[in-house]
């Protein structure tokens, strides 16, 4: 004789799930969205002004450096984007938890967005480095894949109706793409090196200290950035997401009436 | 002795589907040999009732509970763990809306291989299908069928395999009154051996024995 | 091993119902073949030199057009549903669905890569790679479309989403693919890139399942 118990896992509320409940987020982020805000634009102010006038052209390439300061805090934030979106997914796929959904889905066009400008200031700054927009560099096609890969995951969110199974569904193929990252980085430098045996290597840049500053700067202003527009687009996506099952509830409502008159 | 019967209980239990509540506080009990009927209006989450119990839906809270009898007789080389065998999900079957039928192949092998699937003895499947009236058309493509026997062939899956409990899902629709009445023997004679079924239906199912069936109303929320 | 078997034989025997399509899918693999030499001009010398690339080019695209056949008439006909509670695991059972989907669109292609490689003007060493790297690459190339295919079943026109999914995790095998053929490019460069595909191949085999197991599993939520 077998006994088997299939049981829900019973939800004991801890701190985390209290805070990480949507209606609560959104209660508790409000106030968090002005202060992002004047750490930005401060962190900002500080870091262009440093990135202009308080650090020294390159003695290669001059002033095209400063491109550098916009380059470096997005490529990293291209990345680090989508590492958080993979944190999300395992959030999404093993506790269920909808605010996991909602990180995932906002954050996939802001990820997009950095990785576009990373290749937009690569390709301005190869210009006058390389002598060309494009170079099928190493980083740069693999940095080409990652927005490819932002874009479907863009592309699979709106082709689906039902936004609550989509969050499972992108977040199965996000996961299998932050496992295939590496991979894909490292059979796009073998390929790289294959066909060009390194003529262009963009290591080769010398870091005086006064570059360091105001590149830390930035990459905190553009940190901060991505958090500020994360955060509001959660808000925006959790408003929207209330206002459709009102709008549905109210729709199932009348219906409802309608088949008992 | 008590103990011996194979029992199904389900308590307390909560569904959620699309952000939408769809059952709440579903509690019944069902014995070997008993039969429940799910009855209700469209759209009050009959069908999401048995995809939940079959395992397919995640449920929000509450729980299954199951005790069951299994002769543990295996194939020779064919070995699978002890908790594989004992899911739920390993022990039912599930005959939904979908037919599940290939129209390219004949009855014997569409039923042939969910015998194999679901781990049944292939002679029953001769056997299966003389029982649910297909027997001369054994060897033609499912193609041919009408939707009345296509749902038959799709009722057959129930007897390649001992499942001691079924989920049925409209099992009479599309079926004329020979169909309802094969529908009744069958469970008859599924409860008669012990096992255990739930229907959802909105028709009647004249079984043997009254006494047999517990009823649960749905209604919307 | 007997139902794993008993998969793999009905797949099959359902494709082999749809010679269509396996005609169509191989057409396609040698039409891009064809399309190359009269895009780029027939200079032979030329062509050899980029023929492994347009092997693979060619094997992709067509395994990208099969796609669509892996999970979706199961999903619709409610097979998938039904093979849930079989007697093995559904790991397994998608397992064997990709083995009889890499017997039923993949090897077709291989066996017309001869005439792919005469119109390519390729040499014997080459052609002997490039049917040695089709068929240690392509059972990535068929784990990592399957999740895709998996994740997009329940859409409508989830035919042409899964590709763009699938294409830029694709990319390792595709490089690695053509370099495990081309034979001039510097010693030992073409053993390590098959190896490395084989290791990428056994890896997404083995792997992958679970991940499209779980996106069925969702879907059918």
């Amino acid at each position: 004789m077998n006994k088997i118990k299939q049981i829900a896992p019973v939800k004991k509320m801890n701190w985390f799930d209290k805070i990480a409940h949507p209606g609560q987020f959104l209660i508790w982020s409000r106030y968090l969205i002005l202060p992002l805000i004047i750490i930005t634009i401060t962190t900002f102010i500080i870091g262009l002004w440093y990135a202009f006038f308080n650090s020294p052209e390159d003695y290669q390439m001059g002033n095209t450096v400063r491109i550098m300061y916009i380059h470096v805090p997005t490529a990293w934030l291209s990345q680090f984007i989508y590492v958080m979106m993979a944190i999300s997914s395992i959030g999404s796929l093993v506790w269920r938890h909808p605010l996991a959904d909602v990180a995932m889905k906002v954050a996939a066009p802001l990820g997009a967005t950095f990785t576009a400008m990373a290749l937009f200031t690569g390709a301005l700054w190869g210009r006058p480095t390389w002598g060309t927009y494009w170079e099928w560099d190493g980083r740069m096609t693999s940095t080409l894949i990652l927005l490819l890969m932002y874009l479907g995951l863009i592309a699979l969110w709106r082709s689906f109706d039902d936004q609550l199974r989509a969050a499972k569904l992108v977040a199965i193929i996000t996961l299998v793409g932050v496992i295939n990252i590496p991979i894909i980085k490292f059979s796009v430098d073998w390929w790289n090196t294959l066909h060009q045996p390194s003529i262009i290597s963009s290591k080769g840049i010398s870091m005086p200290p006064e570059i360091y500053t105001p590149l830390f700067i930035m990459l905190f202003a553009f940190t901060m950035l991505f958090i500020l527009l994360q955060t509001n687009a959660m808000r925006t996506e959790i408003i929207r997401r209330k206002a459709d099952r009102l709008m549905r509830k109210k729709i199932n409502k009348n219906s409802g009436a309608k088949n008992n008159v | 002795m008590q103990q011996q019967q194979q029992q199904l209980r389900v308590n307390n239990l909560s569904l959620e589907r699309s952000g939408r509540q769809i059952l709440s506080d579903i509690n019944f009990a069902l014995k070997e040999g008993e039969a429940l009927l799910l009855r209700g209006d469209n759209g009050v989450g009959k069908t999401s009732l048995l995809m939940s119990i079959a395992g397919y839906l995640h449920i929000n809270s509450g729980e299954i509970e199951w005790e069951i009898k299994r002769d543990t007789k295996r194939e020779e080389g064919e070995e699978w763990g002890e908790e594989e065998e004992n899911l739920l999900i390993k022990n039912l079957h599930f005959i939904g809306h979908q037919q599940a039928i290939k129209p390219h192949l004949t009855l014997e092998e569409n039923l042939l291989f969910w015998c194999q699937l679901y781990g049944g003895e292939e002679k029953w499947v001769q056997e299966a299908l003389i029982r649910v009236g297909l027997a001369n058309a054994i060897s033609y493509q499912a193609a041919l069928l009408s939707a009345g026997q296509s749902k038959r062939l799709s009722l057959a899956r129930l007897l390649v395999a001992n499942r001691p409990i079924w989920l049925l899902d409209e099992p009479s629709s599309a079926l004329d009154k020979n169909g309802d009445k094969l529908v009744a023997d069958l469970i008859d004679e599924h409860l008669d051996g012990g096992g255990i079924a739930i229907i959802a239906t909105h028709l009647n199912i004249e079984l043997k024995n009254k006494k047999r069936i517990k009823t649960l109303m749905l209604k919307a929320i | 091993m007997r139902v794993f078997l008993a998969i793999i034989k009905r797949d099959i025997k359902l494709a082999a119902h749809s010679i269509g399509d396996m005609l169509t899918l191989i057409l396609f693999f040698i039409m891009v073949g064809v399309l190359v030499p009269i895009a780029i001009g027939p200079d032979k010398e030329f062509l050899a030199n980029i023929a492994p690339g347009i092997m693979w080019i060619a094997a992709f695209l067509s395994s990208l057009l099969a796609l669509d056949r892996i999970f979706r008439p199961d999903h619709e006909d409610g097979s998938l549903l039904a093979m849930r509670h079989s007697a093995i695991s559904f790991e397994l059972i998608i397992f064997a669905k990709l083995i009889a989907h890499w017997i039923s669109a993949i090897l077709p292609l291989i066996l017309a890569t001869p005439m792919m490689a005469l119109m390519l003007n390729m040499d014997m060493r080459n052609f002997i790679n490039s049917v040695i790297s089709l068929i240690v690459g392509t059972p990535a190339l068929i784990a990592f479309g399957a999740v895709g295919a998996a994740i997009t079943v329940s859409l409508k026109r989830g035919g042409l989403i899964a590709p763009v999914l699938i294409l830029p995790l694709s990319l390792p095998i595709l490089i690695f693919g053509v370099s495990s053929i081309k034979i001039n490019v510097g010693a030992g460069t073409q053993e390590a890139a098959l190896l490395i595909l084989a290791a990428i191949s056994l890896i997404a085999v083995s792997l992958t399942p679970f991940a499209t197991a779980l996106a069925l599993r969702l879907t059918q939520e």
